[in-house]
């Protein structure tokens, strides 16, 4: 929503107009989350990065839940949550009381997902519950920040919760025009911001951006650095609709051979660079993007040496 | 018509297995596949060769009912059987095999079939098909007629999600159409995508929860009681 207050730093950035950076974090059937708070903590280091997205079961697998995850980030590193929530697994009485509990720790931006059905996790025989679907569950944000309520009007004692809420947009979507039509409803019912799935091709990203430009509020292009050839190989053969570039993928295949760890991470790390350095840099020249969503999980040490160019 | 598959024979003669007697009721019905008088003869034989292998004569007879889900219909077609046997295996639907428990208290009444849905046959692709869900709020009027409640497998009110490649839908590994992108093709060539864009808010699932009932209508149902009553 163009006018509502910024109460996260990510809005507030966002609307000042200085191109920025977000990280994603994913807690794992994970009881101990220092890996991922060293990840935050690697993440604050740069400088660069505002805030990380902390995943709600990716895949749909079951997971620790983002809420503690994100409340740690926050109070532990002091790096800012994007606190992911789906709403595969909860009904609009689970999705308020959370959204209420993560608001009184102090979390400040959610990004409404729909979430992938749980037919593709780990717990395949599970009931999804999908009671809202993503649209509705801006709606349900919007009336707890804007009106102090839950969905049927009831009043939240003691005032109204201060948080920004942001929704997805895939760049990937074929056909093109419904995604389109689905985010403007979202901004409708009060989206503050967008982030995007992953992109490799430079057009589509920046016909996309194009494309959302429109609805006037702050856009974050989502990029994937890879880790690893097998991680490259694994989103062309299994995830429809995302293709890596061949030089890239080429690129990184040939890194396999490289025996001396060292030698092949610091090639991997340059292959990155190269790829995503003029990438990021045509987007902030040429595009409205407000920063670029990188999703490079697990992969730290990239931040550092692939920021130090913005 | 309501879509079932039988169980296996394993799981239906351990439901029988305590007792030698069983009377097998096909359904007439809309039950799909067919499980009439003759699909009731094949299980009641393959139930008694199952016995026969662990040493135990099985006496059956084989029926069928015009609707298992019908109580009047029930109740004079079967209840002429029931003295002579220690249970029944239903092959109707659920709604059947409920009735049957029903309307003969004292007899238990067992499935022989899993109901999966309420199906269409569409005979062109080959396929029986849930195109709707019975959520009690039909949608298909601002939907271009496609279900997205029985069509989309997370009920999206405001579809499509991001699991839609091509069209094609995330869960079933990209094989079923994804029932937004349907739905935005038939508003697009109607020229009604106004009524793709409008927000649909937060459904009302009292609508769609178990139990649910309604009055039967007796003028319509029975007209000599209607006429009565009308007089009255």
């Amino acid at each position: 929503m163009a006018n509502r207050t910024a109460y996260s730093n990510l809005v507030k950035t966002m609307r000042e107009g200085k191109f920025l950076f977000t990280g994603e974090l994913e807690p794992k059937k994970m009881f101990d989350l220092s890996s991922v708070l060293h990840s935050a903590e690697e993440m604050k280091k740069t400088g660069k990065i505002v805030a990380a997205n902390v995943t709600d079961g990716p895949q749909g697998d079951a997971y620790t839940c983002s809420m503690v995850p994100s409340y740690l980030v926050q109070e532990k590193v002091g790096l800012e949550a994007i606190w992911q929530m789906t709403v595969r697994d909860r009904n609009r009485i689970a999705l308020f009381g959370d959204i209420l509990g993560g608001s009184i720790l102090g979390l400040k931006n959610l990004l409404a997902l729909t979430g992938d059905h749980s037919a593709l996790g780990d717990n395949k025989n599970a009931r999804a519950v999908y009671d809202l679907d993503s649209t509705q569950l801006i709606d349900l944000v919007s009336k707890m920040v804007d009106d102090g309520t839950d969905l049927e009007g009831n009043e939240i004692e003691g005032g109204k919760v201060e948080m920004n809420v942001g929704c997805a947009a895939n760049p990937n979507s074929d056909p093109r025009e419904p995604e389109i039509l689905k985010v403007g409803r979202k901004v409708e019912v009060g989206a503050d911001f967008i982030q995007t799935q992953t992109s490799f091709d430079i057009d589509e990203a920046k016909e996309f951006l194009k494309d959302l430009e429109k609805f006037n509020i702050p856009v974050l292009l989502g990029l994937f650095p890879i880790k690893n050839y097998g991680i490259a190989w694994y989103f062309n053969e299994y995830i429809p609709g995302v293709s890596v570039p061949k030089d890239f993928l080429n690129d990184l295949k040939a890194t396999k051979k490289i025996k001396d760890k060292k030698e092949k991470y610091a090639k991997i790390d340059q292959i990155n660079i190269d790829f995503y350095v003029p990438f990021i840099k045509e987007i902030k020249k040429t595009t409205k993007a407000a920063g670029v969503h990188c999703m490079a999980v697990h992969y730290e040490r990239l931040f550092e040496p692939l920021l130090k160019e913005f | 018509m309501i879509i079932t598959e039988q169980k296996d024979i394993e799981e239906i003669y351990e439901m029988i297995k305590p007792y030698s007697k069983i009377l097998v009721a096909g359904c007439d019905g809309c039950c799909q596949p067919p499980r009439s008088i003759n699909e009731a003869k094949v299980l009641a034989q393959m139930l008694e060769l199952k016995a026969r292998s662990e040493g135990k004569e099985l006496k059956w007879k084989a029926i069928t009912v015009l609707r298992q889900c019908d109580d009047r219909i029930v109740a004079t077609t079967v209840r002429p059987f029931i003295e002579e046997f220690d249970v029944i295996v239903s092959l109707s639907c659920g709604l059947g095999v409920v009735m049957m428990n029903k309307v003969f208290p004292n007899i238990l009444t067992f499935p022989a079939q899993n109901s999966k849905f309420g199906g269409a046959e569409n005979n062109a692709e080959n396929q029986f098909v849930e195109y709707c869900e019975t959520c009690g709020e039909c949608l298909l009027g601002v939907t271009g007629g496609v279900c997205p409640m029985a069509g989309c497998a997370k009920n999206l009110s405001n579809g499509p999600c991001g699991g839609t490649v091509g069209g094609k839908c995330e869960v079933g590994g990209y094989t079923h159409d994804c029932a937004w992108v349907k739905i935005w093709e038939r508003l697009k060539k109607f020229n009604r995508l106004d009524l793709f864009t409008q927000y649909r808010p937060p459904r009302n699932y009292r609508l769609w929860s178990s139990p649910r009932f309604k009055e039967i209508n007796k003028t319509y149902t029975n007209v000599e009681e209607s006429n009565k009553e009308e007089k009255q």
